[in-house]
């Protein structure tokens, strides 16, 4: 293994069904219908992806949800947009813990 | 407003030459996971592709443009001086008027900058036919001479087809050039004072989306959505389709393919999107594309790689309907560009 991410290892996803073919076959299945067309819009998916990707930083999602997002007509402003969303919640949450420090500086000060 | 590019023949790139086009697309091999287009075909049922009754006689007037878009299949622009002529277009009608094809649909280049380009529309329209233009809305403001095409077209009422990649000018005018985007809109201000774009005048204006790079166009009905919100809302403009054209792995676009290394991801993305449903509905079945020197192709693309129909007699001036209508259509790895997803034509998604 010469490094631990390789682009190409993006188009053998599917390959992780040859370790486990029951629990491989339950995920994609399930993953397809997730993306398809509900409540919500197929691009507003990708965008919540596109977002969440860039959440859990991986660099295989930030490269399937970026070309998604342009093929499923989304913006570059949209784009950036749901990774605002995303360092927003990330930064919020670390934010808001905030408030937890300050009830334990509370709870031990006089 | 600037050029986008120059065409591949001034810049005397290899692949001004069609036969290194054909070169780069029929190296594309099984190990690449990118099969013949003919086998394909054949492997998931859809057999050769026959002819149906031709709906639409498509002409291309000359490579002159005014623009020069990064992505063109014609490799056309302001230094092509490839233009059809008075001779060539007379040929053109007396085979329409031994045919009953409904559509003749009028494409370049900027095919307005053909000096016949009237005359031609008006012979058409005498004939009863419906007269298609493919208009780059630029050379509406491009020329004082011009200005009145939209005034020429609602007389006529020729059916106004527009490339106009995306609704926000970056992207249009990464594509195209820049300041296309604005004059875009002015022109289609224009269209849309005499009567186009409204929903009960008959004076139709569909608008063209295609991918600004390596991807495949997205659902037609959500974008045209966006599209009228987005127009309508920063530009007070309006049409009325928008129609998804894939860009073609061929001429200026499979440059950009090649000189950023997405070649072979961008075959395999169409080939693993192949859908024989949008394969039986391919736009070469029931149309009949004229090269400006009077070459007859299955489509625009296999005219711009030089592959003309496969009959005895390949010009306009020598064929008939009959002999059109008995030939197998030439197919060749570029096909997949109208097979992929939901599939793509002049006309735009196919199912």
């Amino acid at each position: 293994m010469s490094s631990y991410y390789n682009p190409a290892d993006l188009g053998k996803f599917g390959a992780i069904a040859d370790f486990q073919p029951q629990l491989a076959e339950k995920f994609f299945a399930w993953y397809g219908e997730v993306f398809a067309e509900g409540a919500l819009t197929q691009r507003e998916k990708s965008l919540i992806a596109l977002a969440v990707a860039h959440a859990v930083q991986c660099p295989y999602c930030i490269d399937a949800y970026t070309t998604d997002s342009l093929q499923k007509g989304a913006s570059e402003q949209m784009m950036m947009e749901a990774v605002h969303v995303a360092a927003a919640i990330r930064g919020g949450a670390s934010l808001v813990h905030g408030v937890m420090m300050m009830n334990k500086v509370n709870d031990v000060s006089m | 407003m600037a050029l986008a590019t120059t065409s591949l023949l001034r810049r005397g790139s290899n692949l001004a030459d069609t036969s290194e086009q054909l070169r780069v697309l029929r190296s594309s091999n099984a190990d690449d996971a990118i099969p013949s287009f003919a086998g394909m075909l054949r492997d998931r049922g859809v057999g050769r592709l026959t002819p149906l009754e031709p709906r639409v006689l498509q002409i291309n007037l000359g490579k002159m443009c005014n623009q020069a878009c990064k992505h063109c299949h014609v490799d056309a622009g302001p230094d092509r001086t490839e233009i059809m002529s008075r001779e060539t277009l007379e040929q053109c009608l007396t085979f329409l008027a031994t045919s009953a094809i409904p559509i003749v649909d009028l494409t370049g280049g900027a095919p307005e900058m053909n000096p016949h380009f009237r005359w031609f529309v008006d012979e058409v329209a005498r004939l009863g036919r419906t007269v298609m233009v493919r208009c780059n809305l630029t050379i509406i403001v491009a020329n004082p001479k011009y200005h009145d095409l939209p005034s020429f077209y609602a007389e006529r009422g020729v059916h106004v087809v527009s490339s106009l990649p995306f609704y926000e000018a970056s992207r249009t005018d990464r594509q195209r050039g820049s300041g296309v985007f604005a004059d875009s809109i002015k022109a289609m201000q224009m269209l849309n004072d005499v009567g186009y774009g409204a929903p009960d005048t008959g004076l139709r204006l569909d608008l063209v989306y295609n991918p600004v790079g390596a991807i495949l166009p997205g659902p037609q009905a959500l974008l045209e959505q966006d599209f009228k919100r987005a127009l309508d809302k920063q530009h007070g403009v309006q049409f009325n389709t928008l129609i998804c054209i894939t860009n073609m792995p061929i001429s200026r676009f499979l440059e950009f393919l090649l000189d950023r290394g997405l070649y072979t991801s961008y075959m395999q993305t169409l080939v693993s999107a192949f859908n024989p449903a949008a394969a039986l509905g391919v736009m070469c079945r029931d149309t009949i594309s004229v090269g400006w020197d009077g070459m007859v192709y299955d489509c625009d693309f296999n005219q711009m790689l030089d592959l003309p129909v496969a009959c005895s007699s390949t010009h306009i001036a020598s064929l008939s309907i009959e002999q059109l209508q008995a030939r197998a259509i030439v197919v060749d790895q570029h096909c997949y560009g109208c097979t992929a997803g939901a599939g793509s034509s002049c006309g735009g998604q196919l199912t």
